[in-house]
């Protein structure tokens, strides 16, 4: 099977605390800590496991700059056999449906079977793998957590609410977006990483893909700014030592009925 | 201003809360619309929710056909390309269906997209303009939609409050003549179930409840000796789920379990709506968090900001104490 996944670099919610620009048109990306995108990480994951299973080749793409190219060594060390970088400065700004037309430009150069993406990326939109799979006119099923192969189709579960699982048949070729949980992601250590460190990754640009009318220009969906909202009625935030904290909070537990 | 639509999620023949919550953000982008309810589905139950939507929603639009008996995306984005007129907007909440449709649906109408709104800030001509938020709801963001083609927007469920809804007692009209070719490629097989696991978190009165701050398996015992001093229960968010460190029956939130405590402590947990979905009745929410600006403050009672792998420890020794 060839297995296509995109993936995206982000700051890292986990490790960052974002702040905003004091005039809103970002945020402050100076000492940011990128990685990639948590669900990405198990797209790749189950390429790798779904290659290992059936056999065939596993490719990492991105749409991004020169730096994103970290993260496709990464997911490269995690075992993908191939990456793809897709950068031009006319890419800049694109919204979801930009994105998702640059990467159906770049499906359209190869021969995938599979195509996968993350449910979401940083900015929690879950676009771009149901806008790919529609550009392609191929059949999608979001938040995936089970593939099993089964010869020309898959079956696959969806997550739905409260845990539940969608089973789902659904034809090959096909766009899926995977949901965190569905494996665990192996970890690549800088061993891994030095190992692939100069294996040539291929560049295209707008016109290599033969792609017009994305970034900023192209742009149905804007941002104006970045805000702070009004602070709400907010907590009470308890101060003092961590001792004081502590029997300050004990005291309003006892009258809440959170302790005996 | 462009018709208005908005596709209705039913089961059993209830209709669910996001229903009343897209007529609001409807009358949002334009208070005049006149906004239409799609109903899809097959059977009894199709009839008492038309009734349901009816009560929000000047119109409604029935759809009864074999293969719309169970929700599948493929096909109601079919069915809706086919039905709704160019240039319309569509609303559908943002939970796993509105997930499933949006993107794709809106591509095959030609129309902008917008997901996971949480805010209509009305529209400018066909400029849509909405709050959206990023980075795991650290960022708030203005953004504008260009729906002179039209747009199908994703709202967050729970973001536009019922309240105001303007009365409805819509008509039902039977549109299931114009569904047109609903084949698709992705066959909806059964649901299964969650699996239950060995503790009911759902009736704890008190939740000790752990996030990502945690940061490794071998602390989880940390929140267990504070629940056990406590006379709680330790649940989680998502995170110590997919890490295997606590089983899925512990999970709190839109696809974990829905839990009414009197008390909920959210150590090391940011606040995601995913995560807060999974938590009513108003408890008292205590926030343990090292980070002053994680959104879990906004929603929380009292909070405290420090490292839970040190807070946590003391809080039990006082406890017990
Ligand atoms: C369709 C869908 C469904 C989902 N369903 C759910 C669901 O049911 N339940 C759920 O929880 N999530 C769910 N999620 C995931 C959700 O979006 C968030 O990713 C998740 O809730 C984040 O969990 P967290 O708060 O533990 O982790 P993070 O967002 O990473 O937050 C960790 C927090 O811990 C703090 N922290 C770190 N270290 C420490 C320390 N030592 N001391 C104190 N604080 C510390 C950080 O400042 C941060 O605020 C779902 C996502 C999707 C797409
Ligand atoms: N710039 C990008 N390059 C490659 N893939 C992307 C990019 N942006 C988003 N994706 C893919 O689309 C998924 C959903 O992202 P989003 O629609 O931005 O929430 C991500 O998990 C990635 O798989």
């Amino acid at each position: 099977m060839e297995i296509l996944v995109c993936v995206k670099r982000v700051p890292d919610t986990a490790e960052n605390e974002i702040t905003i620009k004091g005039d809103g048109t970002d945020i402050q990306r100076d000492d940011l800590v990128y990685s990639v995108n948590e669900w990405d990480n198990y797209a790749t994951e189950e390429a790798i496991q779904i290659r290992d299973n059936v056999g065939g080749t596993v490719t990492v793409v991105t749409v991004g700059d020169s730096e994103s190219e970290e993260i496709l060594r990464r997911q490269m060390a995690m075992g993908a056999d191939n990456g793809i970088l897709l950068a031009d400065g006319a890419f800049d700004g694109s919204d979801a449906r930009g994105i998702a037309s640059i990467l159906a430009a770049a499906v359209k150069k190869g021969k995938y079977d599979l195509i996968l993406t993350g449910a979401q990326a940083d900015d929690g939109a879950g676009a771009v793998g149901g806008m790919l799979a529609a550009m392609l006119d191929l059949p999608y099923a979001s938040l995936v957590n089970k593939v099993e192969v089964a010869g020309n189709k898959l079956k696959v579960g969806r997550e739905i609410e409260g845990g539940n699982q969608e089973m789902n048949e659904i034809d090959l070729p096909c766009v899926l977006s995977i949901q965190t949980g569905i494996n665990e992601p192996r970890y690549v250590g800088i061993r891994g990483i030095r190992k692939v460190a100069s294996v040539e990754i291929p560049t295209h640009n707008a016109g290599a893909l033969g792609v017009s009318g994305v970034g900023k220009a192209g742009a149905q969906v804007k941002r104006v700014d970045y805000f702070t909202p009004p602070a709400g009625k907010g907590a009470e935030i308890l101060e003092g030592s961590m001792e004081e904290k502590i029997d300050k909070l004990i005291e309003l537990l006892k009258a809440k009925g959170g302790l005996k | 201003m462009a018709q208005i639509f908005a596709y209705i999620a039913h089961k059993n023949g209830v209709v669910d809360d996001t229903a009343a919550e897209l007529a609001v953000a409807a009358k949002k982008i334009d208070a005049s619309a006149q906004v239409t309810a799609i109903v899809t589905g097959s059977g009894a139950t199709l009839d008492a929710a038309c009734q349901g939507a009816a009560k929000a929603y000047a119109q409604v639009w029935k759809i009864n056909k074999p293969e719309l008996a169970y929700p599948n995306a493929e096909v109601v984005r079919k069915l809706l390309k086919n039905i709704v007129p160019a240039s319309s907007i569509v609303l559908v909440a943002h939970d796993t269906f509105g997930m499933d449709l949006g993107p794709g649906l809106s591509i095959k109408m030609d129309a902008a997209y917008a997901s996971d709104v949480v805010g209509i800030d009305g529209a400018d001509g066909s400029t849509l303009k909405i709050v959206r938020q990023e980075f795991a709801g650290m960022a708030h963001a203005h953004m504008t939609v260009n729906a002179a083609k039209g747009a199908v927007l994703t709202l967050r469920p729970g973001s536009f409050q019922a309240g105001d809804a303007a009365g409805g007692a819509g008509a039902v009209t039977d549109k299931s003549g114009d569904a047109g070719d609903l084949g698709a490629k992705r066959k909806f097989l059964q649901v299964v179930e969650a699996e239950t696991g060995d503790v009911d978190i759902t009736k704890s009165d008190v939740l000790v409840s752990i996030g990502r701050g945690i940061e490794d398996q071998e602390n989880i015992g940390l929140a267990e000796d504070l629940a056990k001093a406590m006379g709680a229960v330790v649940s989680c968010s998502r995170p110590i789920v997919d890490a295997k460190w606590l089983e899925k029956a512990r999970q709190v939130g839109t696809s974990g379990k829905t839990v009414k405590p009197k008390v909920y402590m959210a150590l090391g947990i940011s606040g995601s709506f995913q995560h807060l979905g999974g938590i009513k009745g108003s408890p008292f929410i205590v926030a343990v968090n090292k980070n002053p600006k994680a959104p879990i403050f906004q929603v929380a009672d009292v909070g405290i900001v420090e490292n839970i792998l040190e807070f946590i420890p003391a809080m039990t020794e006082k406890v017990s104490g």
